[in-house]
């Protein structure tokens, strides 16, 4: 049995004809952008990006929620994780995400309750089983995981829950992407645009970004032949010097997305400015609990005074995920900041792109 | 796939994934029904696939990439062209 | 005594030998070295092994062993749930334990049995595991020949925890070791990857989705047996990608030979739905543990034969050639992807974390 919508979409074959293609279609150098950490996976994981012409650049954005956390919000969570009442949920990649001093495994290591979850619902339903303790989600995501979280605590509240509550790092897409075209130092010229958050939010948004900078942006699902057509419609595009927004992954995609899902966001969060690790504030960039259930704020719930976060020095994080520099023209990589003793997030989160690349390219 | 409202009033249902099943909240599909193919996020259906936009999308997939066999000669993988995947 | 104590292994009732109304659970009493103790160990250890180097139920056993290379290995299972689709943490210590005399190229002697079980165990519970055991080993052909018996206090332990140390006699003309593979040998894997990962996963709490997958966990002694049997010394290395998955056993052959591997997704067998289930859950199936599956690095000249002689075998049917040894990249393992990019497979760091995105 084969599984449909997927495995179509990773045919060799197919794939070669298609690197075929943009070879042929390239006919000067460009430098592309995804924003998404499942995209960043792929790539590398298929051995894609090294089979994309040399003329072809391909660069990683900030498509990884976890890496984007800022380091005070990561060590307000491990804080709120040992408190003994707490009960701390949270999904796999933030387990060994490190904070200043130590990272949730460690707090669950020295008896903290610290609990992976496949969707925030097993975190609701947690709740109702332990009525005696604290359950706190860790909410970090794009607009992706926004309608499971704004389900999740809509779902609290109904119930009447008051031992659940979140601690929220919601990032939106489009500011971040107008973050890094308005930088000077973008060398960006094309966008894949990550085809889930589009699921849900459409494309719509993009239109503006498309045309005040004029770039082309494809909306891009992420089988390896996704991939392919994505960067193929894009450098059809910049070849011809067209601008704009094209949908590839049509089958998942609507220009309106998914409008329930809209719904309940807007009802449980409100858009807010938020801290981008490694890039800074960005404007309007992040969703928080509307005052209705800012009850269910965990950052309000629990008081933890007295956090100083410290990057690391040698962590160039803010670089590689604004596509600057790539994970391996680091220093410290691959030798004092591995996987096993990461010096920033995108080294341990599964959708960082250091990461990526230490598993699946890092040379002999 | 079965579509059934949980304890919560939330629908629910179950998805498979080639053989192995999981619930899956499908309140923001209301439209899915048996046999539809969803996108999943973290326990959540946030898309039903589009059959016909993915065929469509295959047949430009496929008309390209026959195209670039064309244009190219022999150039590529001797023999005939691919056959197609299955559907 | 009991009936059980009597009967032949093969049958073992499944009525619990301890009586259960006195003793629904293992206490600290029954790790005292008193008359529970005695008890526990007859009525129940000794009825299962039933053996003659047991019988003495001495401090050690004796075996007359014949000359010639001894392996020798250990490993404590400490596997959670105690009970899972496809086997039991009992099984599983046996299976474990002479796989790993197998990946020695032994053929497996005998067993040694620890336990340290959890105050508040259900006794039936043990039963299981203990009928568990007995039966793995007689399919397996060896005999635990000595044990022993600890009890901690409740909350101190997952239920039980084994160790199981065995002995093997390495057969003359069989060399096997991670170091000799060879640039031009042929990397072969006896079936299809991930079973036993995903069987427990699907068991675990929290994680509930429904599968039929069942873990894998058998003994390899017979199937590697045929195959050194047959080859002898043409079969270089032998390997069980057990923890860390077949991503880490061939990183350590790599790393052992100083020479690279090259491996080919398309021919790395994988059950439709493991792969449905890592996908759901964000798994590499590279990754994923195995119980009953090994890597034979194979002279080039007999992969063919050796191949067939595992898929002859039921535990082979799936066995396939997944890739090769070459002199490039010492040390790293390489796989072409199915897309045909070229990936590195890196050894597991820490424990594999599922991703959501």
């Amino acid at each position: 049995m084969t599984m449909r919508f997927v495995d179509e979409y990773r045919d060799a074959d197919r794939a070669r004809q298609y690197l075929r293609l943009i070879a042929r279609t390239v006919t000067r150098p460009w430098t592309l952008m995804e924003i998404c950490g499942g995209q960043t996976h792929t790539f590398v994981k298929s051995g894609l990006d090294r089979l994309l012409p040399e003329s072809l650049t391909l660069v990683h954005g900030p498509g990884c929620p976890v890496c984007v956390t800022p380091l005070e919000l990561i060590d307000r969570a491990l804080a709120v994780a040992a408190r003994p009442e707490v009960l701390f949920t949270s999904f796999g990649d933030m387990l060994r995400v490190p904070g200043s001093a130590t990272d949730l495994l460690s707090v669950k290591a020295r008896g903290g309750d610290v609990r992976m979850v496949y969707s925030p619902l097993d975190a609701v339903k947690l709740a109702q089983r332990h009525p005696d303790r604290q359950v706190v989600f860790f909410a970090v995501g794009f607009e992706t995981t926004a309608p499971a979280n704004a389900m999740a605590v809509w779902q609290a509240d109904k119930l009447g829950l008051a031992n659940f509550s979140i601690l929220c790092s919601h990032v939106l897409v489009p500011p971040a992407m107008e973050a890094i075209l308005g930088s000077p130092a973008s060398r960006v010229q094309g966008f894949l645009a990550a085809g889930h958050v589009c699921a849900v939010m459409g494309f719509r948004e993009y239109e503006p970004i498309a045309a005040r900078h004029r770039v082309p942006i494809v909306v891009t699902g992420f089988e390896p032949l996704d991939l392919l057509q994505g960067v193929y419609l894009a450098v059809r595009a910049l070849e011809a010097g067209r601008f704009g927004v094209e949908n590839q992954y049509a089958r998942a995609v609507t220009r309106d997305g998914n409008l329930p899902a809209q719904a309940l966001m807007r009802e449980v969060f409100e858009v807010c400015d938020r801290a981008w690790r490694g890039i800074g504030v960005i404007p309007a960039s992040g969703l928080a609990l509307r005052a209705r259930y800012a009850g269910f704020d965990a950052a309000r719930r629990f008081a933890v005074g007295g956090i100083t976060a410290q990057e690391s020095p040698l962590c160039i994080a803010g670089q590689i995920m604004q596509g600057l520099k790539k994970p391996h023209e680091c220093s410290a990589f691959g030798t004092l900041c591995t996987p096993e003793h990461p010096l920033g997030a995108p080294m341990v989160s599964s959708e960082g792109a250091c990461a990526a690349y230490y598993h699946y390219a890092r040379t002999p | 796939m079965q579509v059934e409202p949980n304890a919560q009033g939330m629908a629910m249902g179950t998805v498979s994934f080639a053989g192995v099943n999981k619930e899956i909240c499908l309140a923001y599909v209301p439209e899915a029904k048996v046999g539809d193919y969803v996108i999943v996020h973290v326990g959540f259906a946030i898309s039903i696939v589009s059959e016909q936009e993915a065929e469509e999308t295959f047949e430009i997939l496929r008309r390209m990439g026959e195209l670039a066999e064309l244009e190219e000669g022999p150039d590529g993988p001797a023999g005939p062209p691919p056959a197609e995947p299955g559907r | 005594m009991s009936d059980a104590g009597n009967a032949p292994v093969e049958y073992l009732g499944l009525q619990c030998p301890i009586p259960l109304s006195e003793y629904p659970q293992v206490t600290l009493a029954h790790g005292g070295g008193g008359r529970l103790t005695h008890a526990l160990i007859e009525r129940m250890f000794l009825a299962a092994f039933r053996n003659p180097a047991l019988e003495p139920l001495h401090d050690g056993a004796v075996l007359e062993v014949p000359a010639g290379r001894l392996a020798l290995t250990t490993d404590s299972y400490v596997v959670s749930p105690l009970f899972f689709p496809g086997g039991d943490i009992g099984s599983l210590a046996v299976h474990g334990t002479v796989n790993d005399l197998a990946m020695c190229g032994a053929r497996p002697l005998a067993l040694t049995a620890g336990f340290v079980l959890e105050e508040g165990l259900p006794m039936d519970d043990l039963w299981r595991i203990v009928r568990s055991m007995a039966r793995a080993a007689k399919d397996a052909g060896v005999s635990v020949v000595t044990g022993d018996t600890k009890v901690v206090d409740r909350g101190k332990g997952d239920g039980v925890f084994i160790n199981t140390s065995g002995i093997g006699v390495v057969p003359p003309g069989v060399d096997v070791a991670p170091a000799r593979a060879r640039p031009g040998d042929r990397v072969l894997l006896s079936g299809r990857i991930a079973d036993h990962g995903v069987a427990i996963l699907s068991v675990r709490e929290g994680l509930a989705f429904e599968t039929t997958i069942a873990s894998d966990s058998a003994a390899l002694n017979g199937i590697v047996g045929g195959l050194l049997d047959a080859l002898g010394e043409r079969v270089h290395v032998l390997r069980d990608p057990t923890r860390g998955g077949l991503a880490s056993a061939t990183n350590e052959i790599a790393a052992s030979a100083r020479a690279g591997l090259r491996l080919e997704e398309t021919a790395i067998p994988l059950a439709d739905q493991v792969r449905g289930a890592c996908e759901i859950l964000g798994l590499d199936p590279l990754y994923v543990a195995n119980e009953g599956k090994f890597l034979a690095v194979v002279a080039p000249e007999v992969a063919g034969p050796a191949l067939a002689l595992l898929r002859a075998h039921p535990l082979g049917h799936e066995a396939a050639v997944i890739g090769e040894v070459v002199a490039e990249h010492p040390g790293r393992v390489f796989m072409r992807s199915r897309i045909g990019g070229m990936r590195v497979v890196d050894m597991l760091s820490g424990e594999q974390l599922p991703r959501i995105c």
